[in-house]
């Protein structure tokens, strides 16, 4: 893992030590809420519903053991003993008082995290695939990319007031689990002539507007990144309209302007900036790698096949959580934070700490989080599996259901959310129960469910085979359902179905389009997304609104 | 034509902790959304308003939300704001009854 330097420490305490300043001139009144609101949202803090909310950078969403624990301090000492971990790979604090937030923040510095730039019209928490360093079919791990972006960004001065927000995702994998076309930079790094490199796409996101990235450039060399994204965003800086909010990111300047217009003034912007890097961004890039060192990988799966063959509890774990790792020997497990019933992405502090204990006994030291709010042993030995998996059933951790109908993302919606329209954490929470009542979702297969509770799709339902968007339709939550989204590597927006459902009807809903595609697909193996794919909407269509179908009869 | 006035309640956020407070005939604020000064005509909520606002070392954001006069005082009209009087809907933290 990237270790922090005595600059970066120092940094943290300065910046830390300003803001403390700022809280205490917003308390004693010296600054006014219009003064100290940008302040507070450089440093990550938003006033929600019901209270502040604190959300902390998880760069890439990778962690060890030392800064999951200081999370689930600080949720214990200034929060109420847990944490939500959200689709950009941050966790958000739900209760923060505003005098303890710099407290907060100082805890924070000495693990080597922070809340900077997790708001803000700037260059975001940078994202990468949560299997990164451990995926089998990686040709490269993104985060040693990812960090070099995070440093770039961080206070970068020409990029503190672009027009909107700015999101940035690396992949090293064909596999794409960082959703990369949906971001305003997406880079895919790829290797040609044995020299690594990257796809850009650019102006991807969700949304009001939903747009699939468009691909800038086929490969960028990889010492070339740095001033070729800083050619993109200058040029985004300088086009991207400050007239309107809703027309501001990116997506829509490259909509505007045209993907060739955009690839000429950045071809045009890169020239002169190439030169002032010097190859120094290199240089620290190779050092970082350095940091980014796999593990000693020790041989041997122990009893893993015994436990395997003879527990089905224990298999059906296996089966559902893991996927196959680089080593033979290790597997990448992911832990669901989506027990039935729960909140999604919410863990408290015990099972925080459980985590961070797991991650430094049996799995060398390392977490991370992913966009689908799950927790991630990367690096996993077989031969622990077993041990790990009766500690996590022990924490409620045990949940069998990643890829399935009850893994759910969900944004905080109207239950935190000051922006949102209506709630999406209840209706999360009622499909999942309502699939383990049914005993369905194994059967089902891999499914993903995305619910937003605003057209800002934080929970990226244009992207799920089912999407929900919940809305407000004259005083009353109205859930939109979307088919067909997608995304993977060929990333795809689901198409609206037809007028929404009122709170109780949608969880119904939901159910006649999962046995909708039960009866409608072809074998077993066929999943929910390739039948749709195959026979499009219309049956499903059918299913969602039986009486337009009786009527039209 | 301009739009017939509705009753409303003052409301914001407390500067400190972030709750959800109204502001009581009084002029104080509170947690409670029946102890809220239920306003019946637009130029009294104008006022009021200007008053919350002149109380910014206090709270965050204060605005008009629709309310209704109910059996133990004034209740709110938009799910929205009937939320952000009981808190999140997944744990009782917040102001539901425990």
């Amino acid at each position: 893992m990237y270790a922090y330097t005595d600059f970066d420490r120092d940094f943290l305490a300065e910046r830390n030590a300003q803001f403390r300043a700022q809280v205490e001139r917003r308390i004693d009144g010296s600054l006014t809420e219009d003064e100290f609101k940008p302040l507070r949202l450089m440093n990550g803090l938003y006033l929600q519903l019901h209270a502040y909310m604190l959300r902390v950078a998880i760069p890439y969403g990778t962690l060890n053991a030392g800064q999951m624990r200081q999370l689930a301090m600080i949720a214990d000492r200034w929060d109420k003993g847990y944490g939500h971990f959200t689709t950009r790979q941050n966790i958000q604090y739900n209760w923060p008082q505003l005098r303890d937030v710099p407290d907060m923040l100082d805890a924070l510095g000495e693990v080597g995290m922070h809340a900077i730039q997790t708001s803000g019209n700037t260059i975001r928490n940078v994202t990468a695939d949560h299997f990164a360093g451990a995926a089998a079919e990686e040709v490269a791990d993104p985060r040693p990319v990812a960090e070099l972006i995070r440093q770039w960004s961080t206070d970068h001065p020409e990029f503190q007031f672009l027009p909107r927000k700015f999101k940035v995702a690396v992949t090293g994998s064909d596999q794409d689990r960082a959703v990369t076309a949906a971001h305003d930079i997406g880079l895919r790094l790829v290797e040609r002539h044995g020299r690594l490199g990257a796809t850009v796409l650019v102006g991807g996101g969700l949304g009001r507007t939903p747009m699939i990235g468009k691909v800038l450039s086929d490969y960028v060399a990889l010492d070339d990144l740095l001033p070729y994204l800083e050619a993109v965003v200058a040029v985004y800086n300088l086009l991207g309209r400050r007239d309107n909010k809703y027309k501001a990111r990116i997506k829509i300047t490259v909509h505007e302007n045209g993907i060739e217009e955009i690839r000429r003034l950045v071809d045009a912007e890169f020239a002169p900036r190439k030169a002032a890097f010097n190859g120094a961004d290199m240089a620290l890039l190779d050092k970082i790698k350095a940091d980014f060192a796999a593990p000693d990988f020790t041989p041997g799966a122990g009893d893993f096949q015994a436990h395997y063959t003879d527990d089905p509890v224990f298999r059906s774990f296996v089966d559902t959580n893991t996927v196959a790792h680089k080593h033979r020997d290790y597997a990448i497990l992911t832990v669901s934070l989506k027990a039935h019933g729960a909140t999604p992405g919410d863990a408290t502090s015990d099972q925080m700490r459980v985590l961070a204990d797991l991650a430094e006994t049996y799995a060398h030291d390392e977490l991370r989080i992913s966009h689908e709010q799950n927790v991630i042993l990367p690096h996993m030995p077989k031969r622990h599996l077993r041990a790990v998996f009766d500690a996590l059933s022990q924490a409620g951790l045990g949940t069998a259901n990643i890829g399935l109908a009850s893994d759910i993302i969900a944004c905080p919606g109207m239950d935190y959310c000051a922006l949102a329209t209506a709630r999406s954490i209840p209706v999360a929470q009622e499909i999942a129960t309502r699939f383990e009542e049914l005993k369905l979702e194994h059967a089902v297969g891999p499914l993903k469910i995305k619910i937003s509770g605003c057209i800002n799709a934080c929970g990226h339902h244009h992207v799920g085979h089912i999407g929900i968007l919940g809305l407000d339709r004259a005083g009353v939550e109205n859930y939109q359902i979307t088919l067909g989204g997608d995304g993977g590597p060929d990333a795809v927006i689901g198409e609206r179905a037809g007028p929404g459902f009122a709170y109780d009807e949608v969880v119904d809903a939901v159910e006649r389009l999962v046995r909708a595609y039960l009866d409608l697909r072809d074998h077993a193996d066929e999943t929910f997304l390739d039948t749709y794919k195959r026979l499009g909407a219309t049956p499903f269509k059918a299913a969602l609104y039986p009486e337009v179908k009786a009527h039209a009869a | 034509m301009s739009r017939q006035f509705t009753p409303k309640v003052v409301t914001a956020n407390a500067l400190l902790e972030g709750d959800v407070v109204y502001l009581t005939k009084q002029g104080h604020w509170t947690r409670q959304h029946a102890e809220a000064d239920l306003i019946e005509d637009a130029v009294t909520a104008e006022i009021r308003l200007l008053e919350a606002q002149a109380l910014a070392h206090e709270v965050v954001g204060p605005y008009l939300a629709d309310a209704v006069a109910g059996k133990n005082g004034p209740e709110p009209v938009h799910f929205r704001e009937a939320f952000r009087t009981r808190g999140p809907s997944n744990y009782a933290h917040g102001k539901q009854p425990v």
